[in-house]
C-alpha cells in the first residue's frame, strides 16, 4: 500500500506503508544509529515524535524482545529507507514488520531518508503526517500538521505505580520520566536496589525512604513543560542525597537550579556523538537523544559548572553541582542503542553514594 | 594536547614493492600521512623501494630515498639525514618489521631516533603471538585456544589435544603467508613445516579452528590522551576461514544486533587501550553465529588494507589523522576534513552500504588452485557504494573487469544438483555465483547456508537478485519492474539480455520513463552536518545531491580500477598526476574509479570523486549529469582506454591522442600501414582467428612464433610457440573467452628489448630516457629487469631509437604519452609494440630523470608545446647514475602457479636500485626485491639444453664466490667438463636424495631452472620451481637474470658500504 509523508513545509515523500495504516501527525526527527533499531523504537524519549532512521537497511536482525528498552514502542511513526524482508540473527524472534503491527506504529518505507534528513538539518525539526490516504488535500492537512506540538508526554510514558527491583547494595530511587530499562539494569548490575517512582511522585515521599542515591532518568518532550516535577527536584537538590541524572533529568535539575534550556535546531540523536570530559580532556563516544539542551550562558557558576561538552557543536553535555553531590549528563551512559564507553559514570555514582556513608 | 615540539624531522617507511597482501593501500596511507605531516611543518624523509608510488614523489616528501627496505640502507639514511623520529606504522607489515628490526639493533637509541605513533613495545604486544595472547588474557579478551610452536612435534601434540581442524598462523609474515587450516596430521605437518620456515622468527601459532564463524572487523583509533573511537566495522560475507583480503566484505556489519555490535566494539576499544596504541589499529574477530561467544583473531597496530577500505567506506581519513596523532595531537583537536566543522573524535555514521570484492588473479594463473584459504591471494579489490546491499553487490561485481556483470556470469548450469552442492563445498571466488545457481534450482537457502556458513541474510539478498532475473525473463518489462531492477543495480545490458532487448533499447526506455542514476554524498555523518567534500556514489530512485558546477572547464579522468597483474599502482600514479596537472591549469577535475586502495580515490585529489564502476553505462550516468568538456583516457591503463569508444558515442571529446590513432596502434592492419609509411621494420606476423589460420601463419613465418590476442594488458594470453602442438594449445586457451579482435601470430626474434616512454605534442617529441631490459625478448617487459640509461647499445642504435620514436609518434598523431617497445636484433631495430598511452615505466622514469612526464603530457594535451614548456625536444641527456627496475613476484601466495617467465606478465610489483655503479644498482634492486644472498652458499642449477653453454660462466662465478653448486645430471656434466665442481643430484622420482630433497632441507639459497621451450611438459621442472617458491627459496628461470644476480653479488662481495641517493634532489637534467 502507498503511504505519504507530508512535512509542514509542504514537502511530500511517497513510499510504501509499513506497520499500522492509521494516519498520524507528529514531530519528525532523525536518528543516525546504524544498529539498535529496536532499542530506539522502545526508548520512551521518542514519545510524541516520529523517527527517521538514516541507516537505510533496517530489520536485518529481526526483533529480540529482550532488547526492548521499555514495555512497548513509543514513537508515533517510523520512517525508513528499506525494511529487510529477511531477519537473520540467532536471537531473532519476529520480523520487525510484525513488531510494528503489534505495536500499532504507522510508518513509511522506500523514501529517500537522506533527502528528508537534509531537510530537517537545514530547516530544523518540523512536524509531519504519515498517511495512506492518496487523496490528501495539502491545503487541509498542512494547518493541522503545523498545529501539532509534543505535549504531556512524560505523563504518558512514566510508570503508573512505583515498583522495586531488588538488590543487596545501595538503595537508589529512580525517578521515571520515561526511563530506559538499562538505567535500572546498570544500577541493578552494580548491586543496587532500585525503586522506580512515577514522574509525579512528591520529593517528600522519596526522601522519606532515605535512599542512598537518587537517579533522574531520561524522558521525552520539552523540559520546561514539567513545571511540577521541577518543583519536586528543587527539594531533592536541597536534600543531601547524591543525585545522578541523565538527559531530561539533567535538564530538569538545571531548570530547578535557575539555569535555562533551549531547543536545538534538529537535536542530537544517534550513537556516535563525541563528548569531552572537561577535567581529563578525554573524549567518549556517546549515545544521544535530545532536542533540548541546557544553555551554558545561563549557568550560575556558584551552582553548577560544565563537566562535559559536545565536541561537535560545543553544547553542554554534563554538569557538576558546586558543593553538592550531584552530577548530571545530557548523553546516555546506559547506551542501548549505542556505545558503552560512559558506563563508568554509573560506577562514579556508586562512589558518590559510598562517600555519604 | 598540542603538537610535540621536539618532532621536526620524521622518517617515514613505505611498504616496498606491491606483492599480494601488501598493495596500493600503503601508498594511499603513506601519501596521505606525508601530506598531513608536511601540513604541520614537519620535514619528511621518505624511504620506499617502490618507484611506482606517489609517496616517493618529491612533492610528497622533502627527501626521498628509493632504496631497498633493509636495515643496512635504513642506517645509511638515518646517518645522512639525522631524523629525530621514525613513523613506522604506515608501511604495512614490511615497514613495521623493518622498524622493529632496526629498533632491536639498538641503533635508534644510539642515534637518538624515536619511534613515534606506536612504540616498539606496543608493536611487539600486538604482533608477537605469545605476548599478544598474554595481553588478551590479562584483560579477559578471548582468543581461540592456541599455542606458539617452533617445531612440528609440539604442533602435532597440541593439535591432538585441542582437536582438528586447527589453524596455523606463522608469526611476522604478511598476508598470512604460509598459514592454513589443517584437517589432519598430514596436512598439519606440511603447512607447519612451511610456516616455520617463512616466519621471520621461526614461530607458528596453532589454534582452535573457528572456521565458519562470522568474521567481523573493527577499525579503531586512539590518541595519546586515551580517547578511543571506532571508524567503521565490517562484516565478511565469507565466514572465518577465508582471508579477509579474499573475502567479500560489507560495511557496516549487517547481521549484528546492537548487543553484538557494541560487545565487539567495546572489546576493540579495550584492546587498543591496553596495547597503548596511538594511531590507527585493526581488530579482527570471529563471532559465533549462534551465541555471544567470540574470539579475537588478530590485531594490526598500524594502517592496513582494511583501514584504507574503512577510510574510503566512511570518508574518514585514518592515515591522515594517525599521522597527526603521532605528532601529539588529540582527536578532538583534529578537524574532520570532510565536514570542515566537526572534529576527528567522532564515529562516522553511514547512510549507505559498502561492498568490497577482491580481485583474484586466477585469470593469470590458469594452473593455480582457485580455492580461498587463510592465505591471501587477491592482488587488489573493488568497492562500491549503494543505498541497498543488492545494488552494492551488483556494482562491485561489474567493477571487477573480469567478464562478470551479474550473478549469471559464471555458468554452472551443466552441473547436476549433487555436483553443484559439491562445488559449493569448495571455498573459492565463485561461491556467490554457485549459490545463485542453487537458488535458481530452488535448492533451499538453509541447505546452502549449512554448506557455506554464509549468513542467510546474504543468501536472501542473492535470492532477491535471482528473483529479479526471473521477473525480467518472464516480463513484461513494465516501468515499475525496470525501476526496481535499476534500484538493485542491474546493468542495462543484463536487463536487455534477459528481456530480449539491446542495451541501447533499455537505455532509451529508461530515458522515456526518466529512470536515471542520481548521486549521493559520502559525508561521514549520515547528512547530520553539511559536508563540503564532493565524494559521490550513484543510486536509483533518490534525489540527486551532486552539485552542478559550470564555472570552469571540466575534465573527466578515468581511473584504472582494481590492481591486477599487468595493471598496477603505476596507473594510479599517472591518473593522480594528470589530475593535479589539470587542476593547476585551471580545470575542474572529475575522477571516476572504484579501487579503495588508491590515492586517486582519496577525497581531496580531484575536485569531484565518483566512486563508481568503470563501465560505459556507469560512466554515461556521470557524463549525462556533469557534461564534461573532455575526457582523458591515456593515463588509466587498458581500463580507461577500453572506454574510449563509448565516451565518443556519448559525445565526450577525448583529450590528447585521438581514438582512431589509438586504434591504429592496436589494429594490426592499420598499424602495418603506419609502419610502412614510416619505414620502420617489425617482426613479420599475421592476424588470425582460427586454429587452422594460426597454424598456417606459424609455419609460414617459421618457429618460434609469438601468439597473442590484441587489446590485452600485461601480455595476457601471450605465449611463445615452438611447435604446431603449442599453437593449437595456445589458441584454445585464448579462445576460451570470445575474442572480438583477431589474434596475432608473429615471428619471434630473440634480441635485446628496449623500451621508451615519450611525450609528443604532435610535432616535437621528448624522450626522457631509454630503458634496456636485462632479459632477452620473450619475457614480458613488466617481468624484465629494466636498466636506465640503456647500457649496452651503440650510439647508432640510440639514434635509430630516437628517430623511430619520433616517426611513430608523429605518424600516430600522438598528443601526450606514447610507450614503444623495440627489439635490437643483429644491429637492427624492430618495433614490437606501440601504446599511445601511459605505461608501467612512467613513474620510474619520471623519478630517475627528474622530468615530470605526466604533467608535461597533460600540458601538451591541452595545447602547449614541448618547447613552450622549456624543454629541448628529443632524447634527454642520460643521468649520471644507473636506475634499475626489478620485478617482484608473489608466487609463494598462489599455489600451483607456474613461475617460469614468458611473454605473459606475472609480477605483481617492482622495486628500484639506484647508484652511480651499475653493479651496486643491481645489488640494491635485488635486495629490494627480497633476494638477499648468501645464506647457505648453495645453489641448484637445472638448465635447458639450449642454456647449458651459457650457464657455465654463471656457475664459475658463483663458485668463485664460494658457492657450492648442485645440478641435474645433464647440467652437471656440462659444468664439470668446464671445470666447475658441480655435484650431480638425482631427478625427482629417482633414488634419494633428489633435487627436491635438497630444497626441502632448506640449505639452498637459489634455484636456477630454465624451462625447455614451449609449454612445460617436463613435470620435474615445474615441481622444482614450485617447491623452491613454496619453501621460500629464490628461483630464477632466465639466465640473463642469473647473470645480473651474480654481477650484483660480486659487487657486494667487494664493497661493504652502501651508497644512497636522494631522488628528490635529481634535477631534470638527471643530475643529483
Amino acid at each position: 500500500m502507498k503511504a505519504f509523508l507530508i512535512l509542514e513545509d509542504g514537502t511530500v515523500f511517497e513510499g510504501t506503508s509499513i506497520g499500522s495504516t492509521r494516519e498520524v501527525i507528529s514531530e519528525i526527527v532523525f536518528n543516525t544509529s546504524m544498529t539498535g533499531y529496536l532499542e530506539v523504537l522502545t526508548d520512551p524519549s521518542y514519545a510524541g515524535q516520529a523517527v527517521t532512521m538514516t541507516y537505510p537497511l533496517i530489520g536485518n536482525y529481526g526483533v529480540c524482545y529482550k532488547d526492548m528498552e521499555s514495555e512497548k514502542a513509543w514513537p508515533d511513526g517510523y520512517i525508513v529507507r528499506e525494511l529487510s524482508r529477511m531477519a537473520s540473527n540467532f536471537r531473532n524472534e519476529d520480523p520487525i514488520q510484525k513488531f510494528l503491527l503489534d505495536n500499532d506504529i504507522p510508518g513509511i518505507c522506500g523514501i529517500d531518508t537522506r533527502a528528508l534528513t537534509k531537510i530537517l538539518r537545514e530547516k530544523g525539526t518540523m512536524n509531519g503526517m504519515i498517511t495512506t490516504n492518496e487523496n490528501y488535500n495539502l491545503d487541509e492537512v498542512l494547518p493541522k500538521i503545523k498545529e501539532y506540538s509534543v505535549k504531556g508526554v512524560v505523563r504518558k510514558v512514566t510508570c503508573k505505580e512505583k515498583y522495586v527491583l531488588p538488590g543487596k547494595g545501595p538503595k537508589v530511587a529512580l525517578m521515571d520520566f520515561g526511563a530506559k530499562k538499562n538505567i535500572a539494569r546498570s544500577l541493578n548490575n552494580r548491586g543496587c536496589e532500585v525503586t522506580v517512582y512515577p514522574a509525579y511522585t512528591k520529593a517528600e515521599e522519596i526522601l522519606a525512604t532515605n535512599p542512598d542515591g537518587i537517579m533522574l532518568s531520561n524522558g521525552p518532550g520539552d523540559p520546561k513543560e514539567c513545571v511540577e516535577i521541577i518543583e519536586e527536584i528543587k527539594k531533592l537538590y536541597n536534600s543531601n542525597v547524591p543525585i545522578f541524572a541523565i538527559c531530561l533529568g539533567h535538564q530538569l535539575m538545571a531548570l530547578a537550579t535557575g539555569a535555562d534550556t533551549h531547543r536545538l535546531k534538529y537535536g542530537h540523536r544517534g550513537a556516535n556523538h563525541p563528548v569531552k570530559d572537561l577535567k581529563t580532556g578525554k573524549c567518549y563516544i556517546s549515545s544521544q537523544n535530545h532536542g533540548y539542551v541546557v544553555d551554558e550562558s545561563t549557568l550560575d557558576s556558584k551552582v553548577a559548572v560544565p563537566a562535559f561538552e559536545n565536541v561537535n557543536d560545543k553544547t553542554n553535555e554534563g554538569l557538576e553541582y558546586v558543593g553538592k553531590n550531584i552530577f548530571t549528563v545530557q548523553f546516555h551512559p546506559e547506551a542501548c542503542a549505542g556505545p558503552q564507553d560512559t558506563a563508568y559514570l554509573f560506577d562514579r555514582f556508586m562512589d558518590m553514594m559510598k562517600k555519604e556513608d | 594536547m598540542p603538537k610535540i615540539e621536539s618532532i621536526k624531522k620524521v622518517l617515514v617507511i613505505g611498504s616496498g614493492p606491491i606483492v599480494i597482501g601488501q598493495a596500493a593501500e600503503f601508498d594511499y596511507a603513506g601519501t596521505q600521512a606525508c601530506r598531513s605531516l608536511k601540513e604541520e611543518g614537519i620535514e619528511v624523509v621518505l624511504v620506499n623501494s617502490n618507484p611506482a608510488t606517489i609517496m616517493t614523489d618529491k612533492d610528497i616528501a622533502d627527501e626521498v630515498y628509493i632504496e631497498p627496505l633493509t636495515v643496512e640502507a635504513l642506517k645509511q639514511i638515518i646517518l645522512k639525514e639525522k631524523p629525530d623520529s621514525i613513523l613506522p606504522t604506515l608501511g604495512g607489515q614490511a615497514g613495521l618489521n623493518l622498524a622493529m628490526e632496526i629498533a632491536e639493533t639498538g641503533f635508534l637509541e644510539e642515534h637518538n631516533v624515536k619511534l613515534i605513533g606506536t612504540t616498539a613495545l606496543t608493536i611487539k604486544k600486538a604482533e608477537d603471538r605469545l605476548m599478544f595472547k598474554e595481553t588478551m588474557e590479562k584483560i579477559g579478551e578471548p582468543c581461540a585456544p592456541s599455542l606458539v610452536v617452533n617445531n612440528v612435534e609440539d604442533g602435532e601434540a597440541f593439535a591432538a589435544k585441542i582437536g582438528y581442524p586447527v589453524v596455523l598462523r606463522p608469526a611476522y609474515t604478511l598476508g598470512g603467508s604460509g598459514g592454513g587450516i589443517a584437517n589432519n596430521v598430514q596436512e598439519l605437518r606440511e603447512i607447519l613445516e612451511n610456516g616455520l620456515r617463512l616466519s621471520r622468527v621461526g614461530e607458528v601459532l596453532v589454534e582452535r579452528c573457528i572456521a565458519g564463524w562470522k568474521e567481523i572487523e573493527y577499525e579503531v583509533m586512539r590518541d595519546s590522551n586515551g580517547t578511543c573511537i571506532t571508524i567503521c566495522n565490517m562484516e565478511n560475507i565469507d565466514p572465518v576461514g577465508v582471508h579477509t583480503g579474499d573475502s567479500i566484505v560489507v560495511a557496516p556489519s549487517q547481521t549484528l544486533s546492537d548487543k553484538e555490535y557494541q560487545m565487539l566494539r567495546t572489546s576493540a576499544l579495550r584492546i587498543i587501550d591496553e596495547l597503548g596504541i596511538t594511531g590507527g589499529c585493526n581488530v579482527q574477530y570471529a563471532l559465533h553465529p549462534d551465541s555471544f561467544e567470540y574470539c579475537v583473531i588478530e590485531v594490526n597496530p598500524r594502517v592496513s588494507r582494511s583501514s584504507a577500505l574503512a577510510s574510503k567506506a566512511t570518508g574518514y581519513p585514518i592515515a591522515k589523522v594517525a599521522a597527526k596523532i603521532a605528532l601529539g595531537y588529540t582527536l578532538d583537536e583534529i578537524k574532520n576534513a570532510v565536514t570542515g566543522k566537526t572534529y576527528a573524535s567522532f564515529e562516522p555514521a553511514l547512510d549507505y552500504c559498502v561492498v568490497k570484492i577482491p580481485r583474484l588473479p586466477f585469470d593469470k594463473f590458469i594452473s593455480a588452485k582457485r580455492t580461498l584459504t587463510t592465505q591471501m591471494k587477491a592482488t587488489g579489490e573493488v568497492m562500491s557504494i549503494s543505498d541497498n546491499f543488492e545494488g552494492g553487490l551488483m556494482k562491485a561485481i561489474r567493477s571487477l573487469e573480469q567478464h562478470v556483470d551479474s550473478l549469471m556470469s559464471y555458468d554452472f548450469t551443466g552441473l547436476t544438483d549433487e555436483e553443484l552442492l559439491e562445488e559449493l563445498a569448495i571455498v573459492d571466488d565463485r561461491r556467490i555465483w554457485k549459490i545463485a545457481e542453487g537458488l535458481r534450482r530452488h535448492i533451499s537457502a538453509a541447505k546452502m547456508h549449512d554448506i557455506t556458513k554464509i549468513d542467510l541474510w546474504f543468501i536472501d539478498k542473492l535470492q532477491i537478485i535471482v528473483d529479479m532475473e526471473n521477473a525480467l525473463k518472464r516480463g513484461p518489462l513494465t516501468e515499475s519492474l525496470l525501476r526496481e531492477a535499476k534500484r538493485i543495480e542491474f546493468p542495462d545490458n543484463v536487463i536487455g539480455d534477459l528481456t530480449g532487448h539491446t542495451e541501447r533499447e533499455i537505455k532509451e526506455l529508461r530515458d522515456q520513463y526518466n529512470i536515471h542514476a542520481s548521486f549521493k554524498m559520502v559525508d561521514t555523518c549520515a547528512a547530520e552536518f553539511a559536508a563540503t567534500t564532493p565524494y559521490y556514489y550513484s543510486v536509483y530512485g533518490s534525489e540527486n545531491e551532486a552539485i552542478e558546477t559550470k564555472d570552469k572547464k571540466k575534465v573527466l579522468v578515468l581511473g584504472s580500477g582494481p590492481i591486477r597483474i599487468g595493471q598496477g599502482i603505476e596507473f594510479d600514479f599517472c591518473s593522480v598526476h594528470c589530475t593535479w596537472a589539470f587542476k593547476k591549469e585551471g580545470f575542474e577535475t572529475i575522477i571516476i574509479n572504484n579501487n579503495p586502495e588508491t590515492v586517486s580515490t582519496d577525497f581531496d585529489i580531484a575536485d569531484k570523486l565518483y566512486f563508481e564502476p568503470l563501465t560505459a553505462e556507469d560512466v554515461e550516468s556521470i557524463v549525462e549529469f556533469e557534461k564534461p568538456d573532455g575526457a582523458v583516457v591515456q593515463f588509466g591503463g587498458q581500463t580507461a582506454i577500453k572506454l574510449t569508444e563509448a565516451l565518443m558515442k556519448m559525445g565526450v571529446p577525448i583529450l590528447g591522442t585521438k581514438a582512431e590513432d589509438v586504434d591504429a596502434a592496436e589494429d594490426r592492419e592499420l598499424f602495418d600501414e603506419i609502419l610502412e609509411q614510416t619505414q620502420i621494420p617489425r617482426a613479420k606476423g599475421q592476424t588470425v582467428f582460427t586454429v587452422e589460420e594460426a597454424l598456417k601463419a606459424a609455419n609460414e613465418l617459421g618457429y618460434p612464433v609469438l601468439v597473442r590476442p590484441s587489446y590485452v594488458l600485461g601480455g595476457q594470453g601471450m605465449q611463445i610457440a615452438v611447435s604446431d602442438e603449442d599453437v593449437v594449445e595456445f589458441m584454445n586457451i585464448i579462445n576460451r573467452i570470445k575474442q572480438d579482435h583477431p589474434i596475432l601470430v608473429d615471428k619471434y626474434l630473440m634480441g635485446k628489448e628496449i623500451e621508451v616512454d615519450a611525450v609528443c605534442d604532435g610535432q616535437d617529441i621528448l624522450i626522457p630516457g631509454i630503458m634496456e631490459h636485462i632479459e632477452r625478448a620473450g619475457i614480458h617487459s613488466g617481468d624484465s629487469i629494466s636498466v636506465y640509461p640503456a647500457k649496452s647499445i651503440s650510439p647508432k642504435i640510440v639514434d635509430m631509437i630516437e628517430d623511430y620514436t619520433g616517426r611513430l609518434a608523429r605518424a600516430l598523431h600522438v598528443k601526450g604519452m606514447i610507450n614503444i617497445q623495440f627489439i635490437v636484433y643483429n644491429d637492427q631495430v624492430y618495433v614490437i609494440e606501440v601504446n599511445p598511452r601511459s605505461s608501467r615505466t612512467v613513474p620510474y622514469i619520471s623519478k630517475v630523470t627528474g622530468i615530470p612526464i605526466v604533467k608535461l603530457a597533460t600540458q601538451v594535451i591541452i595545447g602547449k608545446t614541448i618547447k613552450e614548456l622549456g624543454y629541448e625536444p628529443g632524447l634527454q641527456k642520460a643521468a649520471d647514475y644507473y636506475a634499475i627496475k626489478m620485478p617482484v613476484f608473489s608466487f609463494e601466495k598462489i599455489r600451483g602457479a607456474d613461475i617460469s617467465l614468458g611473454p605473459e606478465m606475472k609480477s605483481t610489483g617492482e622495486c628500484l636500485g639506484i647508484s652511480k655503479s651499475f653493479d651496486e644498482a643491481l645489488y640494491k634492486a635485488f635486495e629490494g626485491a627480497g633476494i638477499r644472498l648468501p645464506k647457505h652458499k648453495q645453489i641448484i642449477m637445472t638448465l635447458a639444453d639450449k642454456d647449458k653453454q651459457d650457464g657455465i660462466d654463471i656457475a664459475q662465478r658463483f663458485e668463485a664466490l664460494g658457492y657450492k653448486i648442485y645440478a641435474s645430471r645433464g647440467t652437471a656434466k656440462v659444468l664439470k667438463e668446464n671445470g666447475v665442481h658441480a655435484i650431480q643430484v638425482n631427478k625427482i622420482g629417482q633414488e634419494a636424495p633428489t633435487l627436491l630433497d635438497l630444497i626441502l632441507e632448506h640449505k639452498i639459497d637459489l634455484v636456477i631452472d630454465t624451462p625447455e621451450s614451449g609449454i612445460e611438459r617436463a613435470k620435474d621442472g615445474f615441481l622444482i620451481r614450485r617447491y623452491a617458491i613454496e619453501t621460500g627459496v629464490h628461483c630464477l628461470t632466465s639466465l640473463d637474470t642469473a647473470h645480473a644476480l651474480i654481477s650484483s653479488l660480486e659487487h657486494a662481495f667487494n664493497n661493504q658500504e652502501l651508497s644512497i641517493v636522494d631522488i628528490a634532489k635529481i634535477d631534470n637534467r638527471g643530475n643529483n
